[in-house]
């Protein structure tokens, strides 16, 4: 078990390094550069603020700077805000991303195997045939016409009750994180809900199953103990590269309930040409999704027993 | 019956003629149905599975829609209809005719006076509020009666019916002298109810009470405008007073005005475009980066692998973004093909690792060491053992590839950062749609049902084609 975590980790520590070196050179070949929009244009002026940020050094140069610097945890100033730190950016904002993506992922992950349960022991019955329908839905309209559409019903509920029960736009208290969470899941849980239904179908023509039944088992243990968990393993493993598409998700539920989370600064940030803000949200966001997907495998080794003794 | 007697009447049906031997011939090796290929078989299973084939032809409807459509619907997607903004669908509406626009002096009261002579505590609202003459999308020009002790009034106009003092609506302008008792509003009218309200001032304070007048504004066009909008020729003759049917717009238009089916088309050859183009691209790159890892095997295929596995933990949406911006976007150019660049440079991982793993499957199977041990060369076995059989993922992949690829297209462009406008796709559609979500809500409705249509169709497709394709990815129900 800590062979394959340890195998894991420095695998995760190579690739942070990689997207970091990757997001360095992309941000280099932009054409214009972070002193565009400044409007103190003299050449003197201009040849100062280069020497002041460094960006008069040669590439390399600049690369083994941004490196140590990085190594360090300091990821610089913002070049459009300049007086605050990227690191007081990150740390202000990535909490209320954080909060917002996690509680999507905890909805999308109990929403699909709940669902995905269900439609499996009333296969081809009607709450079958509901579910699967609203899953389909699910995974073709495209996340922010529900992020739109949400807040539009969040409206109209709120007029119907008369005043403002559940805030439309904003954050703060747990009403706030409720619908936008809500909306960010819904993809990922349908998509999670068709596996589990797929998988459970599976495990039920299972040799062990059959063995459980003829051992004379009840059906809620053996759907508990045996079904369930083999079921969940698929699920568990599409968990951690779906965390990521509900990162980038998460930009747009941001943008339409106002949200102050670090997407929409991220967003702001490639729109203005913000090198250091992009350069620290990237490495950043990259370094925290690689270490979520570890640790969605490592908790797979927990679960799966097979995968630790390889 | 008893069963004596039940078995007695049964072998009293039975005669010697069942027993007479039969003179048709069955070879027990005889094949009793025409042999089916791979093909074939998966074509049959295809088409008995409804939602599949209905899907199909969604597709193909889709396909239809893109290349036809602008044959038969010839609307130029960037004309503006000023007449007809953010019009919802309907039948083709109809205008009068009207003179050019000409200031209107409007009514002064001679007899009466400018200034109030007593200030009364409370001021009556002005009564008899009526349209000077049949209103017009050129000028609605209202006239009421003056009120004793007023120094002015004040116009509102509500579109809907006003509940109360404070429910007036937008303050068109004010009237600053008692006997001024008309007005002419040219503000951005459309051709809907509007709901004007008039209250009295004593040149201080407005009064409480208001009378309200609902106003119904015919369309109207100037005989240039419609000349130089090609709804009229030169030589044609209209009078002041006649109608003309406006331009159809079967699907409503935008917030510019421009014709929401055109823009749909256009938009559909962006959208569609990025949407098979980018994953066919890829998936050809990831045959043939995976075929290669997987036939040759050993080191060579881990460092494949490994590279492409670093390719996977790039933030995907985050690259995206920096790539399209890295190749940079003119002023007039669409910013398709960075996308589509980007999107090739980003996706082909998937691809490769599927057909890696069916290719180490496939090369381990029975009937490839058979083959082989028959004399089968190499490019025997790649070209009719090994390339059919990862055809099914291969497809599977590419169906299930084209709506991830258009939502990912529809999601940039709904940030701002896919197609530059006025390039329409319809994810910058939903864009400008959300923002008059609550008011016109056709401009978000009807792109966003051809996304996700088109997401829908491609996935049941894909699921088709699993079911038919690949034996092993068949659900077992």
């Amino acid at each position: 078990m800590l062979a394959y975590t340890l195998k894991r980790l420095l695998a995760g520590v190579v690739t942070v390094w990689f997207i970091a070196t990757a997001t360095f050179i992309a941000m280099h070949s932009v054409p214009g550069d972070p002193l565009m929009n400044d409007k103190a244009v003299t050449a003197e002026i201009r040849a100062n603020l280069e020497k002041k940020y460094g960006l008069d050094k040669s590439g390399p140069e600049q690369y083994l700077i941004f490196m140590s610097n990085m190594l360090r945890g300091d990821f610089g100033i913002s070049f459009t805000q300049q007086n605050r730190k990227v690191n007081d950016i990150i740390r202000d904002h990535f909490p209320v991303s954080a909060t917002l993506g996690l509680l999507a992922v905890f909805f999308a992950a109990i929403g699909g195997i709940v669902w995905g349960a269900l439609t499996a022991i009333y296969r081809n019955r009607l709450p079958d045939i509901i579910i699967m329908f609203l899953v389909i839905l699910g995974i073709s309209v495209p996340s922010f016409v529900f992020a739109a559409l949400g807040q539009l019903s969040l409206v109209k509920i709120n007029q119907l009750l008369g005043s403002s029960v559940i805030p439309v736009a904003g954050w703060g208290t747990f009403g706030h994180m409720l619908v936008p969470s809500l909306v960010l899941g819904l993809g990922t849980m349908a998509l999670l809900t068709r596996l589990m239904r797929s998988s459970m179908l599976e495990v039920v023509n299972e040799d062990y199953i059959k063995t459980a039944k003829a051992k004379g088992l009840s059906p809620i243990r053996i759907f508990f103990k045996h079904q369930l968990r083999n079921a969940i393993l698929p699920v568990l493993t599409v968990l951690g590269p779906q965390i990521a598409a509900i990162t980038t998700g998460g930009f747009v539920v941001e943008l339409v309930f106002a949200i102050p989370g670090l997407g929409r600064y991220f967003v702001q940030a490639v729109q203005q040409l913000d090198y250091t803000v992009i350069m620290g949200t990237t490495v950043f966001y990259g370094a925290f999704l690689v270490f979520m997907v570890i640790l969605v495998d490592i908790i797979y080794g927990f679960v799966d027993p097979r995968v630790r003794l390889q | 019956m008893t069963d004596s007697t039940l078995l007695k009447t049964q072998l009293q049906a039975v005669s010697n003629l069942d027993f007479s031997p039969s003179d048709t011939v069955q070879s027990a090796e005889q094949i009793s149905r025409p042999s089916l290929s791979y093909w074939q078989d998966a074509w049959i299973r295809l088409k008995k599975n409804t939602r599949a084939i209905v899907s199909l032809y969604i597709v193909i409807g889709l396909a239809l829609f893109t290349l036809v459509g602008p044959i038969l619907w010839q609307v130029d997607p960037a004309l503006q209809d000023l007449n007809q903004l953010s019009q919802a669908p309907s039948l083709p509406k109809q205008a009068i005719f009207v003179e050019e626009h000409t200031r209107w002096e409007g009514i002064v009261l001679e007899n009466f006076p400018a200034e109030p002579e007593a200030f009364l505590d409370v001021l009556p609202a002005p009564t008899n509020l009526r349209t000077a003459e049949a209103a017009t999308t050129q000028a609605v020009r209202i006239v009421w009666d003056p009120v004793v002790g007023a120094g002015g009034y004040a116009v509102y106009r509500n579109q809907h019916l006003p509940e109360s003092i404070n429910d007036l609506g937008l303050p068109l302008g004010t009237k600053l002298a008692g006997n001024e008792v008309s007005y002419e509003d040219r503000l951005n009218i459309e051709g809907r109810d509007y709901y004007y309200s008039i209250v009295s001032t004593d040149g201080y304070d407005e009064s409480d009470s208001y009378i309200t007048l609902k106003v119904t504004p015919d369309l109207a066009i100037t005989k240039t405008e419609a000349l130089s909008r090609g709804l009229i020729t030169e030589e044609s003759i209209v009078a002041n007073g006649e109608t003309i049917d406006l331009e159809f717009h079967p699907f409503g238009t935008d917030y510019l005005g421009r014709d929401m089916l055109a823009r749909l088309m256009e938009g559909a050859r962006v959208s569609l475009f990025i949407g098979i183009v980018a994953p066919f691209l890829y998936v050809m790159f990831g045959i043939f980066y995976g075929g290669f890892a997987g036939y040759f095997g050993g080191n060579l295929d881990a460092i494949l692998m490994r590279f492409a596995d670093f390719v996977v933990a790039l933030p995907f949406l985050l690259f995206m973004i920096l790539f399209k911006i890295a190749f940079g976007i003119g002023p007039g150019e669409s910013g398709v093909l960075p996308m589509l660049i980007a999107l090739v440079l980003l996706g082909w991982p998937a691809t490769a690792r599927l057909v890696r793993g069916q290719v180490l499957q496939i090369r381990t199977q029975g009937y490839i060491e058979a083959a082989r041990l028959l004399g089968a060369k190499d490019h025997y076995l790649i070209i009719r053992h090994i390339i059919p059989n990862t055809m099914g993922v291969i497809l599977v992949t590419l169906t299930f590839a084209v709506p991830a690829a258009i939502f990912t297209e529809a999601f940039l462009s709904f940030i701002g950062m896919g197609v530059a406008p006025p390039t329409p796709s319809w994810g910058s559609m939903c864009n400008e749609g959300v923002k008059t979500m609550l008011s016109h809500p056709h401009e978000l409705f009807f792109p966003a049902l051809f996304i996700s249509t088109t997401v829908l169709a491609f996935n049941l497709l894909g699921d088709g084609l699993t079911e038919a394709l690949d034996s092993r990815m068949r659900s077992r129900e």
